[in-house]
């Protein structure tokens, strides 16, 4: 076979060869392509964005030796018991059924070791998670799969789910190699089907039902639960501020690259928008409602560093959440899988066939010995390392900002490098005073 | 579940909610005093009786509005008048009677008990239901048992066009006319044991009705994977 480049062939950047291969396939199977993760095209990000240390200006504090505290406080609106965090860093939604019990509990293990929550997912709750996690969160989807009135009790705040940053506008799906009898039963569901979740919730429709739908959820819990609405990226400022408007005591935005456990590839690439651009708009919602910081934002989709912490609660973000991170941290696309990923057609740092249930390191399957691989409490160990990492890295940034606080952290430390970042965050072209759209 | 203390209880307590708010009174029937209810003045307000969890007996005399019932777990409510959306959403047990109409989604997702709405009830009656009964005295609108995954829907009158559209392992029993079955509903046939558990279901609501007057739908099981000579059917 000849090296291409050395022949002087030319690959056409709009038929390039993923493309191809997309077209071809679709050709042979007449079925769209459904994979896992979130979006993979370059999207502006925090990675465009920079932090200024401070130098003579600003002060900073010493990296070791003075406090950079990290708790957050999340539901306090109207709830009678908020969550009390002690890292502003939480572990995403994902259910039991797209995650082995395995992968749950370790999730729960690992957030409950530093002091923050994880949360259900789609299917319900399961006793693993709900037993080893000190602070979890139960999702209100629209399938209600497995949804319990005692476990809702039994949680700690309630996620009223609209839409998730990979998909906003789709329902949910688990392909039947994923509908274990476990998995089936909890979701009342023949076992092996292709199951496919609602889009919209079955008993309220638009902004004014969900204010009525969140005063039941606060009525038969008494009060107690702080409530979440949680939508995928898209039209931000304006959902925002309708979550709000209906009582969300904390609004979590998902942007783009948020992941997914199975969703139509066209679908992951082409609906909803970047993170960077979601954040500014949900902060200038809660803003003119005179209610940033009183009502919570939590940002997810594409977080990987402590300086993606430390740069999305510069930008107004109370905390943020984790889901693919989380999975690598588990062990997901990790090299020592190398030739299994090949006896699938994968590879470690592509694998994203999370629908297909053959997941080698055992996290995004219900096959009994795959799931096996994975030690619920090693795997805990790992993420509460990996959160510890986070954590420290944001508070190395925030001290270098001069902040005792994470929280302290706002837009005036944060630079773009790109044109197209500093439009999207609303801060200024590193070395200049200009923000696109805000005039000169 | 907790069971109530028998000693410490009193027969019957009747709330007024023109003096008593709904907080007040969910927060009683979460920690119930009595064994009996009565509910005054409910004036259409919203999420009324929510959340129970003890085999208490709640009668609601007037409209309610929008969840009534929601959720409920052993108790046993009546209401005395039209219910608005979502009545016994995601019900898990016990039973509710509506002795009026009932707005949309009634039932929703429903895992357990008894719903009997005397009236008719609205677009998406039964929808998303897993595991609830549901007899409908009257007609049912549009997209009733949508995505209905189990559990039994009996409607006494006519029901909307999509019946079951997209339907798992429900069963539909309807007496009227149906305006179109839903995409992968199809009729079927009424075999000895259809025949039997509608007759107890019509009589668990009281309702007079000949079982072979009615006829039963369901899953074709048709679009239970993807397959590309799907596409024309969602």
């Amino acid at each position: 076979m000849i090296d291409p480049a050395q022949a002087g062939l030319r690959e056409s950047a709009t038929f390039d060869r993923a493309t191809i291969a997309a077209i071809q396939r679709a050709a042979e199977t007449g079925v769209y392509d459904i994979r896992g993760w979130g979006a993979k095209r370059a999207v502006p990000h925090f990675d465009d964005l920079l932090l200024l240390g401070a130098s003579m200006s600003r002060y900073p504090l010493e990296g070791y030796r003075e406090r950079c505290d990290t708790d957050v406080v999340l539901g306090d609106r109207h709830a009678s018991n908020p969550l009390h965090l002690d890292i502003p860093i939480t572990i995403a939604g994902m259910s039991f059924g797209a995650l082995s019990a395995q992968a749950k509990e370790a999730l729960g293990r690992g957030a409950t070791e530093v002091g923050t929550s994880t949360t259900t997912g789609d299917g319900g709750m399961t006793p693993e998670e709900r037993g080893q996690s000190k602070h979890l969160v139960y999702q209100y989807l629209p399938s209600r799969y497995g949804m319990n009135p005692d476990d809702l009790r039994a949680a700690d705040a309630i996620e009223v789910v609209l839409g998730q940053g990979a998909k906003p506008g789709g329902g949910g799906m688990l392909l039947g190699q994923k509908i274990s009898e476990r998995v089936a039963g909890m979701r009342t569901l023949p076992a092996g089907i292709d199951q496919r979740s609602a889009c919209r919730h079955p008993d309220w429709t638009g902004p004014d039902d969900l204010t009525i739908k969140i005063l039941e959820l606060r009525e038969i819990t008494d009060w107690q639960k702080p409530i979440y609405v949680k939508v995928g990226a898209t039209r931000t400022y304006y959902d925002v501020k309708l979550a709000v408007a209906a009582g969300a005591d904390v609004v979590v935005v998902d942007g783009m690259q948020g992941g997914t456990a199975a969703t139509q590839e066209v679908f992951i690439e082409h609906v909803g928008i970047p993170t960077l651009a979601a954040i500014p708009q949900a902060v200038q919602a809660l803003d003119e409602l005179g209610l940033h910081r009183k009502v919570q934002l939590i940002v997810s989709g594409g977080i990987r560093t402590g300086a993606d912490v430390a740069k999305a609660m510069a930008l107004g973000a109370d905390a943020v959440a984790i889901g693919t991170a989380a999975l690598i941290a588990l062990g997901d696309n990790h090299p020592r899988y190398a030739d299994e990923y090949a006896a699938i057609g994968s590879a470690p740092g592509f694998y994203d066939d999370f629908q297909d249930g053959r997941d080698p390191a055992g996290i995004t399957t219900q096959d009994p010995e795959l799931a096996a691989r994975l030690d619920p409490v090693e795997g805990g160990r790992r993420v509460a390392n990996y959160l510890r990492v986070l954590t420290l890295e944001a508070q190395t940034l925030a001290r270098a900002c001069g902040k005792a606080h994470l929280r302290n952290l706002e837009p005036e430390d944060l630079v773009a490098l790109t044109i197209e970042a500093a439009a999207m965050a609303r801060v200024p072209l590193a070395g200049t005073s200009w923000i696109p759209g805000q005039g000169f | 579940m907790v069971a109530l203390n028998g000693s410490s209880v009193q027969e019957l307590m009747k709330v007024d909610l023109a003096s008593t708010s709904v907080r007040e009174l969910n927060a009683e029937l979460h920690a119930p005093t009595a064994r009996r209810y009565e509910v005054h003045n409910p004036r259409g307000a919203e999420a009324i009786a929510v959340g129970l969890r003890h085999a208490i007996e709640v009668e609601i005399h007037g409209p309610a509005g929008y969840y009534c019932a929601g959720m409920n777990m052993l108790a046993d409510v009546v209401v005395h008048g039209s219910v608005g959306t979502g009545v016994a959403e995601n019900m898990m047990s016990g039973s509710v009677r509506v002795r009026g109409d009932a707005s949309q989604s009634a039932g929703a997702t429903g895992h357990g008990g008894l719903l009997v709405v005397e009236g008719s009830a609205s677009m998406r009656c039964g929808i998303s239901m897993k595991g609830i009964d549901i007899v409908v005295g009257g007609d049912v609108g549009p997209m009733s048992a949508f995505m209905a995954q189990a559990g039994r829907l009996v409607v006494c009158g006519d029901a909307g066009d999509g019946l079951g559209d997209s339907i798992y392992e429900a069963r539909l029993y309807v007496r009227g006319r149906v305006g179109s079955p839903g995409a992968d509903c199809v009729e079927k046939e009424m075999r000895d044991e259809h025949v039997a558990e509608l007759g107890q279901l019509l009589a668990d609501a009281g309702l007079p009705h000949d079982p072979g007057e009615f006829r039963r739908f369901g899953s074709a099981r048709r679009l239970y994977h993807f397959a590309a000579h799907n596409s024309a059917a969602y």
